[in-house]
């Protein structure tokens, strides 16, 4: 029984460890750039459309009207403020040493994306 | 491997993941100007209509455009892999020569298509 104890505290202390601003800005911050990093080639991609005439690329442009590729993008634009905030907060964390700061930094931080995403949102619709 | 050259290794070693970590915090610095700019940028373009002749109109001969894409590509092309093999390192525990080939060839990716898009929208 105390092996089972001693587990269910283990449990315990991994959710608690999890289930903490920092630990959710790690994740954020993570996949974010993973997603932004794979996104890349396509993004250079699409403006690559422009070699081949601006008719070319306004027919890609075209296509992006779409509400579900309008959706992705608003997506990427949060994805891509929240990699930017969250970055910020890590060099503020690492290299100006405002460790008290972490949970109002990680909270700044989701703010921005939020900030960017609506702005983006609120004219691409 | 004699003790000595396994020594030498893992110095190298130490070394160049020194040189990686400062990369990446030193791009970061520099990047969070450019993706300021860039969402801004975005916001103001979707605001009044994504054409070609708007963007191309924006970016067609004009070398501060051309600049500010080119450096950000240099610096994202450097920024990218260095996250990208950290995250493969920590999730999928690979780590080693083939991961390096790996990630110095999609930074070369990035860059050729990144520079590629840079001359199509602003040459």
């Amino acid at each position: 029984m105390a092996g089972g104890v001693g587990g269910m505290r283990m449990k315990l202390n991994a959710v608690r460890a999890r289930n903490h601003p920092g630990y959710w800005a790690f994740v954020v911050h993570r996949v974010s750039g993973v997603l932004l990093a794979l996104f890349l080639p396509f993004h250079f991609w699409a403006l690559g459309q422009a070699l081949q005439g601006a008719a070319k690329l306004d027919g890609f442009l075209r296509w992006t009207d779409q509400p579900l590729v309008k959706f992705a993008e608003i997506g990427l634009v949060v994805l891509l403020a929240a990699h930017l905030a969250g970055g910020t907060r890590l060099l503020m964390l690492e290299f100006m040493a405002w460790r008290e700061w972490h949970k109002t930094l990680a909270a700044i931080a989701a703010g921005v994306a939020i900030a960017f995403g609506l702005a983006f949102a609120l004219n691409v619709v | 491997m004699s003790a000595r050259v396994e020594q030498n290794s893992l110095q190298v070693n130490a070394r160049v993941e020194v040189w990686l970590w400062a990369a990446q915090r030193i791009t970061a610095a520099i990047m969070a100007l450019f993706v300021v700019a860039h969402l801004i940028t975005m916001i103001y373009a979707v605001h009044h209509g994504l054409t070609a002749a708007q963007i191309l109109g924006r970016t067609r001969g004009s070398a501060g455009w051309a600049t500010f894409y080119a450096v950000f590509v240099a610096l994202v092309a450097v920024h990218a892999p260095i996250g990208l093999r950290n995250v493969l390192a920590e999730h999928l525990d690979w780590r080693g020569v083939s991961l390096n080939t790996v990630m110095i060839l999609f930074g070369i990716l990035i860059a050729i298509l990144g520079w590629r898009a840079v001359w199509a929208v602003c040459a």
